[in-house]
């Protein structure tokens, strides 16, 4: 079966990221950026299904501007065949992301979909459950584990206090959870090799798919900084300022 | 956080300075765009930080161990070995034909710089294979190459240099490791090399080393040395393994650094001899360790750079942490030591000569890729010319001030700089071989002084001078004072160079104890203003950049601040060293020996 993923370039886990100063969004400019690690996860695991043989064909695709063509690069020399970059420069939300990836995943006609289950940037947890409504196929979050059974997923999740295991229909889409497994590094041969594989572009017009924000940032601030602790002299005083001062017990 | 690669520095110094743009155009580097550079450096970086970085500690207090001529290396360094190999790393810089992929130099130095910060002991596993490798392609017989070639750059095998005894180090000359001909065309090797760097390992299946020795009749000295190739395992036409070869690790040392990589005493034919080959021709061993030994050294240097990188982060960090006292100017509140007007002067020191290693390093390393593949004879020509005068000052000059640098980090930590636990102590004992190995600080200044500057009569630094001179015409066109007071302070360090250079050039035929005591001071000298040259092109590009509108404006800007730091405290002293040069050396020699 040919398998979508979807890739999302996003600042640099690494790096910690500074609020703009007139409060409009994160600054992103000169920082350092990569793929999404949830999305590294959706890739690893399509490359897996292909190296186990369920999968013939694995296609990257990353909306967003010139740059994602490096994110794509990536996922590519990680085992992807070959990449679709839905190029613009405008701000896109889950839903305008669900909607490109859902003309994707038609043109391609792809039988599964994996997706991170979130962006580590903005924390949706979205675009993958919006994909499957357009879609109308079946879905499964926060996988842990995928198993392929004929025209069936069995797929594990990670839910509140536990595991579940669903079995989806194909086709379908899955989120990648973080447990689900451990991306690998890209062997050198392969970032050269990487360099060679098609990248198709497109745009959002050409998918006739509206982007336009249905969302509206009114302010992004920093966290509060924390404030100093002190040394409590006794323990009688520790119990006196949890009950009074931060009324916790 | 314990180390991320400076991977904006690394590539403004790549393309402003060492002219990465270029490197694409020269045949067979065709693969190299930016893009795939880009890629690579990511990628090295992850490992390195994820990977090699962590371990690095790990390797410190574990160390290798030693038992019954069995050496284990520290826990997660053959697993990080066995990766690194898989992914392909081990063969970045080796030719495509044996399964290499033929990087330039210059990405490689790069890459190679992330593996000795990230965790230098373990990067000289894969220093060491391919230093064999480069033996075997320069002078191994086509049978040799296709018998231990593939596997050496797969990181199948690795390989070993075995050229110490313990009464020849500076002096290989006093190799007494004999080869008799055992009549099938191999021959048997007996004798014991000492301080052979992972001469014995649990990485991999087998080892190949290469080994100066003596054959019966060699004529003494220089010039009855021969090279030779002995693996552990000796190998099978078929390439399977055969028996063990009579090589025996009977001891790794115990040092001051380094801990996670093992140092062996190899000794050969306790049995009746160690099965070994020769590579070329007999009694021609030393002039091929010459050929071989620009690569060696400059990667040597390159750890100079590299540990400096990594003291330099860490003490960042702790300085930003470490509160301590209030401002010198003023104020009741306790302030992170960063505040601190001398803690800022030793970071910019650091900052400012880790730059400015790198700087040199890198378009030493673009220099090389043109020696080897310009399409003009007569720029091969040139920029090797470049390259012979610059290898001593690579390794010498940057390991020399990468101690220099890692005892600066141990001075911003205070106390806990001398306490294990912070890791600082660690880079300042690591760094501290890099001045010795691959030739001492003094038998690269005897390389300077003599092949380097002596035997051409100071032509090749008189071009080098006259380079710098030239970068004069741009660096009058820019505004401000930070380009104004290195344009001023540049010109007195070179001409300073220029003093030194000639009084050594006219003195090196008729004074050379003299000459020879102001070797090593000659060497700083030309890498402070080698330093320099490259700091001020750097401010160059960083003030056309701003100008253009180009770029993190934040660090162009911290650029150029470190380009006048550079040229107020260090460039600065160029003018001192000349004079040490030229009048230092009678005080050397002055004292009878017996004073001492
Ligand atoms: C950790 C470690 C790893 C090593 N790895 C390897 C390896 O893998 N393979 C290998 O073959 N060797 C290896 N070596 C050996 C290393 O290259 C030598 O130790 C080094 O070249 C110095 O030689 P030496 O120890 O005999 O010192 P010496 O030559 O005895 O030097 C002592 C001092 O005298 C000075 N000196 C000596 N001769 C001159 C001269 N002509 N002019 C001016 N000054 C001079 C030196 O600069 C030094 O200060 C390693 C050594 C160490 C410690």
């Amino acid at each position: 079966m040919k398998v979508l993923v979807g890739v999302k370039r996003v600042i640099d886990a690494n790096v910690k990221a500074r609020v703009k100063s007139d409060g409009t969004g994160v600054e992103t400019a000169n920082v350092k950026m990569a793929m999404n690690p949830f999305c590294e996860i959706a890739t690893e695991q399509a490359v897996r299904m292909k190296e186990a043989g369920s999968v013939t064909e694995i296609i990257a695709a990353s909306c967003g501007p010139a740059a994602n063509v490096e994110t794509l690069r990536t996922a590519l020399a990680m085992g992807a065949d070959r990449g679709v970059h839905v190029q613009t420069d405008a701000e896109l939300q889950p839903l305008a992301i669900a909607k490109l990836l859902k003309s994707v995943a038609e043109k391609e006609q792809v039988q599964l979909v994996i997706l991170g289950k979130q962006a580590i940037d903005n924390d949706f947890n979205q675009t993958g459950q919006m994909l499957a409504a357009l879609l109308g196929w079946s879905q499964a979050t926060f996988a842990s584990a995928i198993e392929v059974a004929g025209e069936w997923l069995k797929v594990t999740r990670e839910v509140d206090g536990g595991l579940e295991h669903v079995e989806v229909k194909l086709p379908a889409v899955v989120t990648a959870d973080l447990r689900l497994n451990e991306p690998r590094y890209a062997s050198l041969p392969n970032i050269m090799k990487a360099k060679k594989k098609p990248i198709d572009t497109l745009t959002p017009d050409a998918l006739g798919v509206d982007v336009t924000p249905r969302l509206k940032t009114l302010k992004v601030s920093e966290p509060p900084a924390r404030k100093a602790g002190i040394k409590v002299e006794s323990v009688a005083q520790l119990v006196d300022k949890l009950k009074n001062e931060a009324q916790v017990i | 956080m314990s180390y991320r690669a400076p991977l904006q520095d690394m590539r403004f110094v790549m393309q402003e300075l060492a002219g990465l743009d270029r490197l694409a155009s020269l045949p067979g580097f065709g693969d190299t765009g930016g893009e795939v550079v880009d890629a690579v450096l990511d990628e090295a970086d992850r490992f390195a930080s994820d990977i090699l970085a962590p371990l690095n500690r790990i390797g410190d207090t574990e160390r290798a161990r030693w038992q019954d001529g069995v050496v284990t290396t520290p826990p997660g360094f053959r697993d990080a070995y066995l990766r690194f190999a898989e992914n392909g790393w081990n063969g970045i810089g080796c030719d495509p034909e044996y399964g290499g992929q033929g990087m330039p130099k210059l990405v490689t130095t790069a890459v190679y710089e992330m593996w000795k910060a990230a965790n230098l002991s373990f990067s000289l596993c894969p220093m060491l294979t391919s230093g064999a490798i480069e033996a075997l392609m320069l002078r191994g017989s086509d049978a040799q190459k296709q018998m231990y070639l593939h596997n050496m750059v797969s990181g199948k095998w690795t390989g070993t240099m075995n050229l110490t005894e313990s009464q020849a180090g500076s002096d290989l000359a006093a190799v007494r490791t004999r080869a008799v001909p055992a009549g099938d065309g191999s021959y048997r090797l007996t004798g014991q090399k000492i301080f052979i760097t992972y001469g014995e390992h649990d990485y991999t299946e087998n080892i190949i080393h290469l080994v100066l020795a003596r054959t019966p009749d060699a004529p003494e000295g220089v010039k009855g040395i021969s090279l030779f190739v002995a693996p552990k395992f000796l190998v099978r036409a078929d390439g399977s393994l055969g028996a063990r070869n009579d090589i025996r690790c009977l001891s790794i040392e115990h040092k001051l650094g380094i801990h996670g990589s093992p140092t062996c005493v190899l000794s050969y034919g306790e049995q009746g001899g160690a099965t070994a080959y020769l590579v070329g021709e007999e009694n021609r061993g030393l002039e091929y360790m010459f050929i071989m030994m620009n690569a060696a050294r400059f990667a040597v240097g390159l750890e100079g750079l590299a540990i400096a990188e990594r003291a330099y982060q860490k003490a960042v960090q702790y300085a930003r942490e470490r509160i301590q006292g209030t401002d010198i100017a003023g104020g009741k509140d306790k302030v992170a030591i960063v505040r601190h007007p001398d803690v800022r002067r030793m970071l910019m020191r650091m900052k400012a000569q880790t730059e400015a290693m790198r700087a040199v390093a890198y378009v030493v390393a673009s220099a090389q890729d043109a020696a080897s593949r310009h399409p003009d004879a007569g720029e091969r020509a040139r920029n090797q010319a470049f390259v012979d005068l610059m290898i001593p000052i690579v390794k010498g000059w940057s390991t020399e001030t990468g101690n220099e640098v890692a005892s600066l980090g141990v001075q911003v930590h205070g106390g806990m700089g001398f306490i294990e636990e912070t890791g600082t102590a660690q880079f300042f004992r690591d760094a501290r071989i890099t001045t010795i190995y691959e030739g001492t600080t003094a038998i690269q200044a005897n390389d300077l002084i003599g092949r380097k500057i002596g035997r051409d009569g100071g032509r090749a630094l008189a071009a080098l001078v006259q380079e710098m001179r030239a970068l004069d015409v741009d660096l009058a066109t820019l505004t401000g004072a930070d380009a104004q007071r290195m344009r001023a302070l540049l010109a007195r360090g070179v001409a300073a160079l220029e003093r030194g250079g000639r009084h050594v050039a006219e003195q090196y035929g008729k004074n050379i104890r003299a000459v020879a005591a102001g070797s090593v001071p000659l060497l700083q000298l030309m890498g402070v203003v080698c330093g320099g040259w490259q700091m001020a092109r750097a401010l160059l590009a960083a003030q056309r950049r701003l100008a253009a509108d180009g770029g993190d404006r934040g660090f162009l800007h911290a650029k150029i601040a470190t380009a006048r730091f550079y040229a107020d405290h260090v460039l600065v002293g160029a003018e001192a060293l000349a004079e040490t040069v030229i009048d230092g050396g009678d005080a050397v020699l002055a004292m009878d020996e017996a004073a001492f």
